[in-house]
């Protein structure tokens, strides 16, 4: 086979479903997107999908807000024949310590500027949004009834589907092993299943982007960190919003369904590209639900899994064109945080491909930020 | 009995006319029908089902059953309490 595309998008997870869908109801449709397995195989089928736009910085604060909105109305905008399943329980934010009140307090200020609907919330209004919550352990909270989760695969399958009708093409099962490079220009894009010819390419390969990056001799500094996650049994729905407490490294939500999911991250964790699951985070899982939220400690784990966190120095993505090579995007680097970012992310890199005025200011993300020492200060990451 | 009246997964509430709907729709992978319909997910995680996609799989495309993945099987087997697991925790750091 040998195609030739105005566009290459390496990776098919939300990242590069919806800079494929954004490109094309732009008009720009003679792209493909090339993932090595079935859509959605990455991090986003894998990941925890909740959604927040209580952050710490206007820049994130607005990507989380504008992305949510349009997950509201996902299912119209994109024609889905199924439902996306966007739960607005909300997220309930846990502070243990003085210094995370008066972080909360000064974000919930920075939020409420920009229309985001978060407040400060007392032990006993905890309570009330979440019964089982243990409060001894807590000093207060912070609260915002927008955020939530949706289904991870079905969004990206909902954004495919809008893609593939508009013209866009998929080459799954198809791996990327190589990108030509001329006179710093891009030339083609070798797979295991042959070439295609293009001179734009977005890499948005997720756990992978490194390795995309080393095929056009460009060093990144970002790694990949595995991260683990539980389902439990079902019960019936008790908890509105997801849990989440930075200071216990611990979020827990419970779909209406009735499974709860839970993870938390680990900085032991080898630096490299295993995804297979352990059990010390198992025993470290059960230790702190036990202890913040007590009776979720008595529901069977069904199964656990393990996806890959793509980290950047600040751990905030990595967007857009790069100095050395003509024609390439970054949509990468997301640091545990792309699934909420996915709508703006399709926008973005959609905007900066036509040349087009962008929808938020991200100049501040590009990979010359660590050369020039510009990282950027997110007081609110897990 | 229809396709719609046989229930394929008990667990997750799939019946074989959804199934079949999938695949052909295009879908050719238990990972990727399970995570449409969570077929496979419920908690037997995937005994009584998982054949039956395979099958239907393997009659749709073609394909040897065995040249046919089944989902990853992830820990734990069988359903352990994540109490039990924290009190064996701390009695191993006494
Ligand atoms: C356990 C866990 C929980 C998480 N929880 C949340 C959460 O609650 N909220 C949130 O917003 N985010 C969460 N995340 C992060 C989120 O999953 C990611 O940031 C997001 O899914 C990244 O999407 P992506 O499309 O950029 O990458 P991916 O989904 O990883 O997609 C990259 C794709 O590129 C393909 N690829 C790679 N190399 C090649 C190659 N050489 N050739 C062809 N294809 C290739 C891969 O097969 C893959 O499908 C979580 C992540 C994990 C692991
Ligand atoms: S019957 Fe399908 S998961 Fe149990």
């Amino acid at each position: 086979m040998s195609y030739s595309a105005d566009v290459v998008i390496i990776g098919a997870g939300i990242s590069g479903c919806s800079i494929a869908y954004n490109l094309a109801i732009k008009g720009i449709r003679n792209v493909i997107v090339i993932d090595r397995s079935y859509i959605a195989s990455g991090a986003t089928g894998r990941c925890g999908a909740g959604v927040r736009m209580q952050w710490g910085t206007k820049m994130n604060c607005l990507l989380a807000k504008e992305s949510i909105e349009f997950y509201e109305k996902a299912n119209e905008i994109l024609e889905y024949d199924r439902d996306v399943t966007f739960y607005q329980g909300g997220y309930l934010l846990l502070a243990t310590t003085e210094k995370e009140i008066s972080q909360f307090k000064e974000n919930v200020k920075l939020q409420n500027s920009l229309g985001i609907p978060s407040k400060m919330v007392s032990l006993k209004e905890a309570k009330d949004i979440v019964p089982h919550l243990n409060t001894d352990i807590l000093l207060g909270a912070a609260f915002c009834q927008k955020d939530g989760f949706l289904d991870p695969f079905l969004t990206t399958d909902a954004y495919y589907k809008a893609a593939k009708r508009l013209g866009v093409k998929f080459l799954t099962y198809t791996e990327v092993k190589d990108i030509i490079v001329n006179n710093n220009k891009i030339e083609r894009v070798v797979t295991d299943k042959g070439d295609i010819w293009t001179d734009k390419v977005v890499n948005a390969a997720g756990g992978y982007s490194k390795n995309i990056c080393d095929m056009v001799g460009i060093d990144i500094p970002v790694y990949s960190d595995r991260h683990q996650i539980l389902v439990t049994e079902p019960i019936e729905h008790v908890q509105g919003p997801m849990v989440m407490s930075f200071s216990m490294n611990l979020y827990c939500q419970q779909n209406p369904k009735g499974p709860f999911i839970m993870g938390r991250g680990d900085d032991n964790e080898p630096r490299d590209l295993r995804i297979t699951s352990s059990w010390k985070f198992l025993e470290d899982m059960a230790k702190t639900i036990k202890n913040v939220l007590p009776p979720v400690a008595n529901l069977r784990v069904v199964r656990q899994w393990a996806g890959l966190y793509n980290m950047t120095p600040d751990k905030q993505p990595i967007y857009g064109k790069v100095d050395e090579v003509d024609g390439l995007y970054l949509a990468i680097g997301y640091s545990g945080h792309g699934f909420m970012f996915g709508p703006l992310t399709g926008i973005i890199i959609a905007e900066m491909i036509s040349d087009a005025k962008p929808t938020v200011d991200v100049s501040l993300l590009g990979l010359n930020r660590f050369k020039e020492g510009n990282l950027i200060l997110e007081p609110s990451v897990v | 009995m229809k396709d719609n009246d046989v229930m394929v997964c008990r667990c997750s509430d799939v019946s074989l006319k959804e199934l079949r709907e999938l695949i052909k729709e295009g879908y050719h992978t238990f990972e990727e029908i399970k995570r449409i319909t969570r077929i496979g997910m419920g908690s037997c995680q995937g005994k009584t089902c998982g054949n039956i996609v395979l099958r239907e799989l393997s009659m749709a495309t073609g394909k040897n059953i065995n040249e046919l993945n089944m989902q990853s099987n992830r820990p734990p087997v069988v359903g352990v309490k994540l109490s039990l697991i924290a009190e064996e925790a701390d009695r191993d750091e006494l």
